[in-house]
């Protein structure tokens, strides 16, 4: 074997521990916030106002891509089923794709790379500013001050931004399928209700947001607890947080998609 | 003042959220269909159901009576047992009759009830005694073709 060969495999073997490393710290860390996690929820106000950074600040850009991703739904839809002279189902196939699917992920991703990387940022750099250690010196542990009110605000804004994406994009999808297409409006509606199930489908799609909402908060705020206290170490930590997230993001959607497929 | 702004936001954006919510369950889904207002089951025997499955709708001259709840098989006749689950505010006669049909050629199959004369009602837990099986198309497509074989075969 060539020393070239063993070099790469004993990088890729480098890379995996280090990956499986990185995953252990992060659970310790989830056990070491679970704590501080109940603790926080009796203080509101700081989960309020992490809301709005996290929740609201968001909220424009998710409307407007969710509108976008509703149109050209409705648009590349209609081309296809119109081969098939199914253009009456264009309603269900918005409404499938967005409720279980694209809401979702989509909204996770956008999530990641808006919110996500922000609350990495922040926290690192309270680490690299050494104003997590003078809390602890004040004997304020920054757990419940600092990391529980992000997370459980990047927790409860995922869902609530996911639905108003699928909606929106429903929305958006009915404006140009019956101005622009001329499909009946009638139609559009009650082909969806037909096929929509509120327990499989809604549901479904919910129960992914708040898995996504769990994951992406968690990666964000650990990655900004572990960050090297150096501005290199908070800009990795921020790129590592919208990697790692958009990979658990599309690795866990497929994981759930295929049990939920399969009727679990 | 500051703080009071945040607030209103925050709850502007958790009130969209909700409604957002709201409007998937209540205009894209089918939430009515879920509780019709109480419903009793009766059973229907059929030799055979075609594709009809859980959650169908059944229907009386078109309109929507309740839904197919379940299907099993009778271990002792053999024939498929379907349960209807339907709406109590309709009343239908013990001697009515149930079809499975097809909406449109390759649509999905539905139970037609076609009411019959009896001045005594169904119960829940009644059963449906006359009962007409789906029509599966290849099977008339393929007597069609056996009969014009056998048929042009005779001929010549």
């Amino acid at each position: 074997m060539t020393a070239g060969a063993a070099d790469m495999i004993g990088g890729l073997g480098r890379r995996v521990i280090e990956g499986v490393r990185r995953l252990g710290h992060a659970t310790l860390f989830m056990a070491r916030l679970m704590p501080a996690l109940g603790v926080a929820l009796r203080r509101g106000r700081l989960i309020v106002q992490q809301l709005y950074m996290t929740g609201v600040l968001t909220f424009v850009i998710v409307v407007v891509s969710g509108a976008f991703v509703g149109m050209i739904l409705a648009l590349q839809g209609y081309n296809t089923l119109v081969r098939y002279d199914a253009q009456s189902s264009l309603g269900l196939l918005v409404a499938l794709s967005l409720v279980r699917e694209l809401g979702p992920v989509l909204t996770a991703l956008l999530f990641a790379g808006r919110a996500g990387s922000a609350l990495t940022a922040e926290i690192g750099l309270m680490k690299a500013t050494e104003q997590l250690d003078g809390m602890e010196m004040m004997a304020v542990d920054p757990l419940p001050r600092v990391v529980a009110p992000r997370f459980w605000a990047g927790w409860i804004a995922v869902p609530l931004l996911a639905m108003t994406f699928s909606a929106i994009g429903i929305i958006a999808a009915y404006i140009v399928a019956v101005s622009d297409l001329g499909l009946d409006g009638g139609v559009f509606w009650s082909q969806m209700q037909s096929g929509v199930s509120v327990t499989n489908d809604i549901m479904g799609g919910l129960v992914k947001s708040v898995v996504f909402g769990f994951v992406v908060s968690w990666i964000a705020v650990f990655e900004g607890y572990d960050a090297k206290p150096t501005s290199e170490g908070v800009s990795l930590a921020t790129t590592r947080t919208v990697v790692s997230s958009s990979l658990a993001i599309l690795g866990l959607d497929f994981i759930m998609t295929a049990f939920m497929l399969r009727g679990l | 003042m500051q703080a009071r702004g945040v607030e209103f936001t925050v709850g502007l954006f958790v009130m969209a959220g909700v409604l957002a919510l709201a409007m998937l369950a209540l205009k894209v889904g089918n939430i009515h269909a879920l509780n019709l207002g109480g419903t009793y089951a009766v059973t229907a025997d059929f030799n055979d159901i075609g594709s009809l499955k859980p959650k169908a709708p059944v229907t009386v001259a078109g309109v929507r009576v309740g839904r197919v709840a379940h299907i099993t098989i009778d271990p002792v006749t053999y024939q498929a047992v379907v349960t209807l689950d339907l709406m109590k505010k309709y009343r239908f006669p013990r001697d009515s009759s149930a079809s499975i049909e097809t909406a449109g050629l390759l649509g999905e199959q539905y139970v037609s009830l076609s009411p019959g004369g009896s001045r005594r009602y169904l119960k829940n837990g009644g059963k449906i005694r006359i009962t007409q099986s789906a029509i599966i198309l290849e099977k008339i497509i393929s007597q069609l073709l056996y009969s014009k074989a056998g048929h042009s075969s005779g001929h010549s």
